[in-house]
Order: structure tokens, then sequence, then C-alpha cells
């Protein structure tokens, strides 16, 4: 059984968002995601200024097993990525939910809010 | 329900992350795949491949059955104990599996075939048996566990009775001797020193702690997959099978066509197969950012063809493949990764063995 913290919003895809403030979001994949994938290998991030659409893939997560899809679980413009997963991708293995984020959103439209999951709903989801 | 090992237990007290693979619960990895593969590359690791099938044919006619039944020849067996590996093809020269033979007495060889495909296996066998009055038993009653790895054959030592190293001492690569409960071979999946050793059900759980006390790292199906894959060995159902020709399988080496007299199953085909030439397995190297996977396009000098087998290579830090190209392809190739044209080498398909960089 993985950890779901309950500060954090999910998308069914898998996605966390974390509140920053400011309207910025640090997104990463679930814990449950990455036992999924299993051992990381690249990452391929958004570069920053890029504008992404809630539900539209903007990064590629590579493991041994797949190349898997990251959505944007909100609207908005990348503000920062994650430069250490360049040289360690297994962060995202051993620290799905810190050193493991992927990027940063300024987001564009907090209506967009309550599409998103608590560690509740997302539990439900995986059906753990 | 699916199928378990006797070494079921062992995984799940491991925390091994479990998987069906072809009806059988067997683990995927035990926390990391990558430090798995290391493990065996560098020191000793060791896989339950018990789900395989152990077939045993006895009779005095088993050798000349075997010559029939094999694209591969027996003949080369003249030693007790002596291996082969060979393709077993239909009439139409497909691939109906891979195995390993063993020559233990002139009325008495061992088969290892793959899980996947042991129905049709048998089947074929068992009819095919009838005309030599060979006998085809199947042996579910044994555990296999694959030892490998620099430092494997040291760590079983460790294990064996005095009599059991006296049986196993100087053996060279391709054999296997019963030694006691154990039948212990020189071969394996990985590229690596080490043993492949089949023992009775009710050992093995005792027999695999043992090993994990003298410092074996048990590693899963993940590994067990990008380390055959380095070396630079297929994996049935996914580099041939049935609608393939061995000689677009890199399996040319295995084909016996001497002597000339000799028919094997499949023997009309291949040869007008080879008449007419094939497309060919070859390896890609791709030093880039990126995974190559299995299903991918590959353009190369003369047409298209698609890679079989892709993996990230834990030993080289880069991506490796197999991939069924027309014979016309050149030194580099072309890959189609979602969309997108990337250059790579292509190398004969074989990229790391003991523990080293062969391309």
């Amino acid at each position: 059984m993985s950890s779901i913290p309950n500060t954090l919003k999910y998308a069914s895809s898998h996605e966390w968002a974390r509140d920053e403030g400011n309207g910025i979001y640090t997104v990463g994949i679930t814990e449950h995601a990455q036992g999924l994938l299993g051992d990381m290998v690249f990452v391929e991030l958004p570069d920053v200024g890029d504008a992404v659409t809630q539900g539209d893939d903007c990064a590629v997560a590579e493991s041994v097993k797949a190349a898997s899809d990251i959505y944007a679980p909100l609207s908005g413009e990348i503000v920062e990525v994650n430069e250490a997963l360049a040289d360690s991708p297994e962060l995202v293995n051993s620290s799905p939910y810190e050193d493991g984020w992927m990027f940063k959103i300024k987001v564009s439209d907090t209506a967009e809010l309550p599409a998103l999951l608590d560690a509740a709903g997302y539990k439900n989801s995986i059906d753990e | 329900m699916a199928n378990q090992t006797a070494l079921h237990g062992k995984h799940l007290e491991a925390g091994a992350k479990m998987v069906d693979f072809f009806g059988w619960d067997m683990p995927i990895n035990y926390g990391s795949q990558i430090e798995e593969h290391h493990a065996v590359r560098r020191d000793a690791g060791m896989f339950d491949v018990s789900h395989m099938t152990i077939v045993d044919l006895k009779g005095a006619s088993t050798r000349a059955f075997l010559r029939y039944l094999l694209a591969n020849d027996v003949a080369k067996l003249t030693v007790p104990g002596k291996a082969l590996y060979s393709g077993m093809l239909n009439e139409a020269g497909g691939v109906i599996d891979d195995l390993i033979v063993y020559f233990l007495q002139e009325d008495f060889f061992r088969l290892v075939v793959n899980s996947a495909t042991r129905e049709k296996d048998l089947a074929h066998i068992n009819n095919e048996a009838k005309a030599f009055d060979v006998t085809v038993t199947e042996r579910p009653e044994f555990a296999m566990i694959a030892v490998q790895g620099p430092n494997a054959k040291a760590k079983v030592a460790t294990l064996l009775s005095a009599e059991q190293q006296a049986a196993v001492a100087g053996m060279k690569p391709f054999f296997g001797v019963q030694a006691g409960d154990l039948f212990i071979a020189t071969t394996g999946y990985t590229g690596e020193d080490g043993y492949e050793i089949a023992l009775p059900n009710g050992q093995a759980a005792d027999f695999w702690q043992k090993l994990l006390d003298a410092g074996v790292a048990p590693a899963g199906l993940g590994a067990r997959d990008t380390l055959r894959l380095e070396a630079g060995m297929n994996l049935y159902g996914q580099d041939m099978d049935e609608t393939v020709s061995p000689l677009a399988a890199n399996m040319g080496w295995t084909i016996a066509w001497a002597p000339q007299e000799r028919n094997f199953i499949g023997r009309k085909a291949i040869e007008q197969h080879k008449a007419e030439g094939t497309f060919k397995l070859v390896g890609l190297v791709m030093e880039q950012k990126g995974v190559l996977r299995h299903g991918q396009r590959v353009v190369v000098e003369g047409g298209e063809g698609e890679i079989t087998s892709g993996t990230f290579s834990p030993t080289l830090g880069y991506s490796i493949a197999m991939a069924r190209v027309p014979a016309t392809a050149g030194d580099t190739a072309e890959v189609d990764i979602r969309g997108k044209m990337v250059a790579v080498k292509v190398v004969k398909p074989a990229f790391v063995r003991m523990g080293k960089k062969v391309i």
C-alpha cells in the first residue's frame, strides 16, 4: 500500500499537485505510479515558459519498462523544472513527493482545481 | 488462480512485486530492477526459473528422435552431460520454441523449454515421439534456480557437499550433472558465469534461503530481461515465433546443415529461406537520451523493419535493442520514436558479456 499524502491534490492519471502559494503548484507523479513504472531512466521535462493546458501531455517519464506521458494537472505556465532529474531520474522512485518533483506551474485558472481529486478520491481511483 | 512456484512464499517474504507471467505469479523485481541487474554483472544474483518446463525423454531411439525434432544436431553431443541450444521448428520453418537439450545417457536426454509455450511444445513433442517409441515425461516436481554472476559459482560452492563440489569441479560451459539431489548445469540467460540448478520442490525454499545467506541477491524477471538483451540472447515470442525463420532471428548458428542427409522438421523450408534470403536480426545502439522499445519502426538502407526487443541497458547507461531489418541494412539506421526519427548505430546483436562491453 503506497503513501498518498492528504495535503496534495491528484489527477486520476497519477500526477500530484502541491499548492506553494501565489498560484504556483508543484507537480510530480505518485508513489503508486512510480511503482507501476519501475526504475526511472530518463525524464523529459517541458521548457520553462511553456504554456500548458489541463490534461495535455507535457512531460515523458521513461522507465526500464515503458515510456509514460505525464499530463498537466492544471493549466498555466511552466515556471520551473527539476533540473536534478537530468542526472538522477531515480529520484522519482526514491522520493516521488519531494526530491522527485518534476515541474512548477503558475496556474491561470483556479476554477480547474475542483476537477482534481483529494487523497481519498485518488486512493479510490487506484483501488488500493 | 495463477500457478505458483515452490519459491512463491520466499518472493512474498522479500517484498517482491509480483506479476502474471503467462499464467505464473512471478517476481518482476524486489525493489529495483537496475540494482538487481548490477548485482548479477558485478557479484551474484539468482532467479526463480521454476516456471520453465523440464521434459525428460527416454528410449533407445531418443537420439534419432532428437536429430529429427531439432534444427541443431544432437550428434554433436558425445560426452554425457553435454548440452546444446537449438530451435524446434515447424514444417514451415517457423520457430515453435528455443530450448536446451542435455545428453545424459544414450537412452536418456533432458529438454528445458519455455513456460509460455509449454502446452504446444508438449503436444508437438508427444506427437512426433510416437514414431520413435520415446517416452516423454514432464518433471513439474523440480524447482529451478539460476545463480548468475562473476561470484555465483563460488557462492554456490559454499552450499555443496564435498561430493557435489567434486562433481562440478572444472565443468565447462554448457554441461549438466546430477549431483545428489541437485541437477547442476553451467548454463544461463545473462551472459555471465554461473549455474542453473534443478532440485526437488520441497528443498527449493531452503536452498534459496541458504543462497540469500551466502550473499546472493534475488533478481526478478525485469533484470532477467535487461541482462539477456545485453547478452544478445533471444526471447521467444518477442524476437522470434512460429512466423519467423530462424535465419531472420540470428539463429543461423544453431542450425546444423551437415550432414546433408539428416532430415529434420523444417529443413526443406529453411533451405528455401536460405536460398531466397531473409531479413536479419541486428543490434541497435542509441547513445542519446531515450529508450528503444519493442515494435518501433526502423528505417535502414533498402527498407524498413522493426524493433523486436528494446530496453535501457543498465551496464552501458544508454539504450540498446534488437531489430529485424532487411539484409541490405548498413551501419546506421533511424528509429521512429513517438513520431521523431532518431539516428542509431547498427551492430551485431550482443552488447555485454562477462561484465564487459562488447560493442
